[in-house]
């Protein structure tokens, strides 16, 4: 599915990278842990989390992740906006919690593969 | 790659704005030379998370990225409090970060795992007081 699909599907802003929602998704992860998400997360994911700060742009763009959901109604910092247009990392927004959204995502087939 | 090639970097302790930017430029030097993309990976996580350490706890350090047709070697150097037992910070879930730190999502404690887990070698050496020594091994093949 791609990203546009669920931007729509959901109710997602986007914050910056517009360019690139036709990216396809592969699977998602959530986390809060910076390392945990090196971790863990893989290349083509979506990436859940409540962390709004700029270092969160350098994990998305080792990893390759397709783009990251801010949740509970977070904002990005505004460095952080700046550096994911440079890195061209989207940044979306939702009103739903990290739970609530994984579980939307899940159910349009979006899995941790 | 049949050449071989060195750089080296400088990152500098506290510095969260620039964080993560020498292991991207790293992935990209590696993505370039035509390096396999798990392999390099493998090592952007690695380098990461050692540059991490760097900005959150040491005064700075020195990167050297070292790509021969066998191996990626990475050694990173630093000027800092160095680690008193380096076996309990091998432990997945031990961390000294500060509750700031953990706020920003620091201080898992996966950081040193992390690295030796991506590597193939993994040498790391301190002196209490001075500094910290990283030795990164990843083989091409």
């Amino acid at each position: 599915m791609k990203l546009s699909e669920i931007k729509s599907k959901l109710d997602l802003v986007s914050r910056c990278g517009e360019d690139y929602l036709e990216q396809e998704i592969t699977g998602g992860y959530c986390g809060d842990l910076l390392s945990d998400v090196m971790a863990n997360s893989k290349q083509g994911n979506v990436w859940i989390t409540i962390q709004v700060h700029l270092n969160i742009v350098a994990v998305a763009t080792l990893k390759e992740l397709t783009a990251i959901i801010l949740v509970n109604g977070r904002k990005p910092n505004e460095d952080t906006l700046k550096k994911a247009i440079e890195e061209n990392i989207p940044i979306l927004t939702s009103k739903l919690s990290a739970f609530e959204l994984s579980g939307k995502l899940y159910a349009l087939g979006i899995g941790n593969i | 790659m049949n050449k071989s090639f060195t750089q080296t970097f400088t990152v500098s302790g506290n510095n969260f704005s620039d964080a993560g930017k020498i292991s991207t430029e790293i992935k990209m030097i590696l993505k370039q030379l035509g390096i396999n993309s798990d392999i390099v990976r493998r090592v952007a996580i690695a380098s990461y998370e050692s540059e991490m350490n760097v900005v959150m706890y040491a005064c700075k350090a020195k990167i050297v990225l070292d790509v021969d047709p066998e191996v990626i070697k990475i050694i990173v150097e630093d000027e800092g409090p160095g680690i008193p037992d380096i076996e309990l910070t091998m432990k997945e879930g031990y961390s000294t970060a500060t509750p700031e730190m953990r706020e920003l999502g620091f201080g898992a404690g996966m950081g040193l795992p992390n690295i030796k887990k991506n590597s193939d070698e993994f040498t790391i050496k301190s002196d209490v007081g001075k500094g910290t020594r990283l030795e990164i091994i990843v083989y091409i093949n």
